[in-house]
């Protein structure tokens, strides 16, 4: 394949890995933004939607459609609920002290990983698309006779990877539009900005945080979900998961939705990019410095404006 | 007598919000100051950039001659000044003992036996010499505001500052404050931050008035209580009695 | 002769005496567990003494792990100067990273030196021409003798590691009595007040971190010697974790309870690998309990029920 047909196949990867990351980074940013919490299970809840989307698909019969949508629908809701539950016998005890709830939630991140190590295995495992065509995409060139339009080999995508942009979009929106529009996005809202006044005002904050958690859990699931019949599922595949989402909610400025959302957009664009002209590795160390050099010196995110 | 502390338009802003307003203050070695003003004025503020908490917007600090306005807090501490917190900040899990001593080991290092001396005395001084074993939060809060204190004292300042000393104290207390305070005056300048105005009034040499971030008046105890704009300032915002 | 120093003293006679009583397979547990509580102890100054948790300290014992291991697999300068060369260069790192990553706090200085350590991780798999990356290379036992003593020995390798967890514990008995380790403990409960008493609190909490970078380097190197290998799993974030655990299991700001945490843990996980591959569900319960319901740990126990001056 010649560079330029290369170039738009690694961006339409980059673009799916955009999605995901910015579905799941908007869960973290969530959790962060209002309970002021890192929550370093985060991937853990992401390799759980995955696996639980393999078991629902071979639980449920009927086709890989019923079975895909079905997973959509239970594991992030389980994951959720199992989140939320974590929130209300682990976090709540201690307080949401910052540093202890890293080393809880590190702790909580052994505590799934080894289980699904222990009833899923160490296997890798697909699960079907519920659809999957092959779209080849057209490639121009400035031949002798001008302009010309043709399907270069290996230049296609498929309809599941276009509908994993589309569904991440839509699931982004959804919750932006829960957050700006809804009276339980308020509360949530009124809590992230003075947990103390919320309680005054009769906020149940905890209940608040135990939803909150749930749904940034589930966030996370749902992009497990998405994934899955991209990249199977297998129990370890939260690390870097997690690592990317630090990276995006780090650069896009810490609780700032919008900041993630272009983040991921950046990362996950120039990750498949970097990854054609690099190797993953460098990409990954160059990746890892920069955060760490945002936080020492650009707290507030290089796309967040600095706080008074 | 020299000046041990003076500032010269010095200013702090707070998004627009003018805190501090080119002031202008100087301090005597080896009186006793007190700053009032009534809630708002600026008080909290100027005191922080004069130990180096928060950096001015302008202007200038110098302490016994020297610019300290771009040095910070633990290197001014070094120079000789000393801060008492306004919200009693000690060492709440270590012994009282060990609270004095990390402030005498700065400067007397590793001579073990020259710390150990300085943390008798302080403790001595404020009255808490049984109280040495324990540990800082179990104090009474009137105790924790006296260990504060003899922090204060085991660095052996030049200048001490105290952030508002007595709030919180009973009557009781303030009375073996006061003498304590007369005491420490003999060996070094105190510049007091109060809104007891009893303790202000019996304790002060001279008395700076802030209001609205500028000085509005500067003077003996009986001149400030018969300024009539310094009355009308409390007054306009129902501050302490005068 | 102080109560503790009898206590630091016979823990270290003991340890001496069970070279000479312990069946095979626990005597070479031992002289790991002993070699890996130096890394503990290194975690400990930073976190239990100083407040800084750090979740990157794998990056340092990687560093005297790679340090002394590189230069005995391609240089033949003898075992002794590529230790000292470990030492050095977590020295190092510990400084350029300090530098770095103290000008934040909190939960921000947990992420930044987990994503140097990540850095650190990923560049010796991107090196892996000369460290072979995942796989790890093995050190040869010509490489690893000290003055004629073969460390490959049982017999000698346990001495040493005894030795230099002796050196380190009694180390750290020193430090925390002195001046400076007193600020380090000043600084952990209320930074802010020990900075108006005048201490330089950046410089001290850099002090303290290049300290527990050497001493975590101490202990990866002397790995890397003793037990002949270096791998980039120990530069990953799981033993980053590890000591974090076996301070906070063995309590945190003691003397001694790096050394009981890594004993416990290390048995944990020996015992439970033998019935599962998933040994690190240990880990994971233990990080979640010990944050509900033991925060001190073991020795921070004893220390709030019975010994008040325990150090």
């Amino acid at each position: 394949m010649e560079f330029g047909p290369y170039l738009m196949l690694a961006m339409l990867e980059g673009a799916v890995l955009a999605a995901v990351l910015a579905l799941m980074a908007s869960g973290l940013s969530l959790t962060f933004g209002v309970m002021r919490v890192v929550n370093v299970a985060h991937g853990e809840f992401y390799m759980l939607g995955a696996v639980m989307a393999w078991f629902v698909a071979h639980l449920v019969g009927g086709g890989a459609a019923i079975a895909f949508i079905a997973a959509a629908v239970i594991a992030p809701l389980a994951v959720g609920a199992m989140a939320a539950a974590a929130d209300m016998t682990i976090l709540k005890r201690i307080d949401y002290d910052p540093e202890r709830t890293i080393v809880a939630t590190i702790g909580l991140l052994y505590v799934i990983q080894q289980v699904t190590l222990m009833t899923y295995g160490a296997d890798a495992r697909p699960v079907e698309p519920p659809f999957n065509s092959r779209i080849a995409l057209p490639w121009f060139e400035w031949g002798e006779e001008g302009l010309a339009l043709y399907y270069p080999w290996g230049l296609s995508t498929t309809s599941y990877k276009l509908f994993v942009i589309a569904a991440a979009a839509v699931l982004i929106l959804a919750v932006r539009l829960f957050m700006t529009r809804t009276k339980a996005g308020l509360i949530m809202r009124a809590t992230q900005l003075d947990s103390e006044m919320a309680t005054a005002f009769g906020i149940p904050v905890e209940r608040v945080y135990a939803a909150v958690f749930g749904i940034g859990a589930g966030l996370a699931a749902l992009a497990g979900v998405l994934i899955v019949p991209v990249q199977q599922a297998h129990y370890l595949m939260g690390g870097d998961a997690l690592l990317l989402s630090f990276i995006v909610v780090i650069i896009g400025g810490l609780g700032s939705m919008a900041g993630t959302i272009v983040a991921a957009i950046l990362i996950g664009m120039s990750d498949g990019i970097i990854s054609v002209f690099f190797s993953p590795t460098l990409a990954k160390i160059l990746a890892t410095l920069l955060v760490a050099l945002v936080l020492v010196f650009r707290p507030q995110g290089l796309f967040g404006s600095r706080p008074r | 007598m020299s000046t041990i502390l003076s500032t010269r338009g010095l200013s702090r802003s707070f998004a627009g919000l003018r805190a501090v307003h080119e002031v202008d203050f100087d301090l005597p070695q080896g009186e006793i100051r007190a700053l009032i003003g009534p809630n708002g004025a600026g008080k909290t503020t100027f005191v922080s950039m004069l130990i180096g908490r928060l950096p001015p917007s302008s202007g200038q600090i110098s302490f016994d001659g020297r610019d300290v306005t771009r040095l910070s807090a633990p290197e001014r501490v070094r120079l000789g000044m000393a801060y008492t917190f306004q919200i009693t900040s000690v060492f709440s899990r270590l012994s009282a003992h060990e609270n004095v001593a990390l402030a005498a080991r700065r400067r007397l290092g590793t001579d073990a036996a020259a710390v150990e001396a300085e943390v008798a005395g302080a403790l001595e001084r404020t009255g808490l010499s049984g109280r040495g074993g324990e540990v800082a939060e179990d104090l009474s809060y009137g105790h924790q505001r006296l260990l504060e204190i003899a922090m204060g004292l085991a660095q052996r300042p030049r200048l001490m500052i105290l952030d508002e000393p007595t709030q919180g104290l009973a009557e009781s207390e303030i009375e073996s404050f006061k003498a304590l305070i007369r005491d420490l005056a003999r060996e070094t300048t105190i510049l007091l931050i109060e809104h007891n105005m009893a303790v202000v009034m019996a304790l002060a040499q001279r008395i700076t008035v802030l209001n609205f971030g500028e000085v509005l008046a500067e003077g003996t105890p009986e001149e400030i209580h018969a300024n009539p704009e310094v009355q009308a300032a409390y007054l306009g915002t129902g501050g302490a009695d005068v | 002769m102080s109560r503790s120093l009898i206590l630091h003293l016979g823990l270290i006679a003991v340890l001496f005496a069970l070279n000479f009583v312990l069946p095979p397979y626990a005597h070479g547990n031992i002289a790991r567990v002993m070699t890996l509580a130096v890394y503990a102890i290194g975690y400990n100054i930073a976190f239990g003494y100083t407040g800084l948790l750090s979740l990157g300290h794998a990056m340092f014992f990687a560093a005297g792990m790679y340090g002394a291991g590189l230069l005995l697999r391609f240089t033949d300068m003898g075992a002794l100067p590529a230790y000292a060369a470990g030492l050095a260069a977590g020295g190092a790192l510990a400084l350029a990273v300090g530098l770095l990553a103290l000008r934040t706090a909190g939960v921000s200085f947990m992420i930044v030196t987990l994503m140097f350590s990540q850095a650190v991780y990923l560049a010796i798999l991107y090196f892996g021409e000369w460290t072979r990356g995942d796989e790890g290379f093995v050190i040869a036992s010509a490489d690893r003798m000290i003055a004629g003593v073969d460390l490959a020995a049982p017999q000698a390798r346990y001495l040493v590691a005894w030795g230099l967890f002796s050196v380190a514990l009694m180390f750290l008995l020193w430090l925390v009595r002195r001046p400076s380790g007193r600020v380090f403990v000043a600084i952990r409960e209320n930074e802010d007040r020990a900075r108006l008493l005048g201490y330089d609190t950046f410089r001290l909490k850099l002090l303290s971190l290049v300290i527990s970078g050497v001493i975590s380097a101490a202990s990866g190197a002397a790995y890397a010697i003793l037990f002949g290998y270096a791998g980039a799993s120990f530069a990953g974030v799981q033993y980053s974790i590890f000591p974090m655990l076996w301070v906070l299991l063995g309590g945190a700001g003691t003397v001694i309870g790096p050394f009981l945490g890594t004993l416990f843990m290390f048995y944990l996980i020996d015992l439970s690998s033998g019935l599962t591959d998933a040994y690190m569900l240990i880990a994971g319960v233990a990080l979640i309990g010990l944050t509900l319901f033991a925060p001190q740990g073991i020795a921070g126990e004893i220390r709030r029920r019975f010994w008040k001056d325990l150090p």
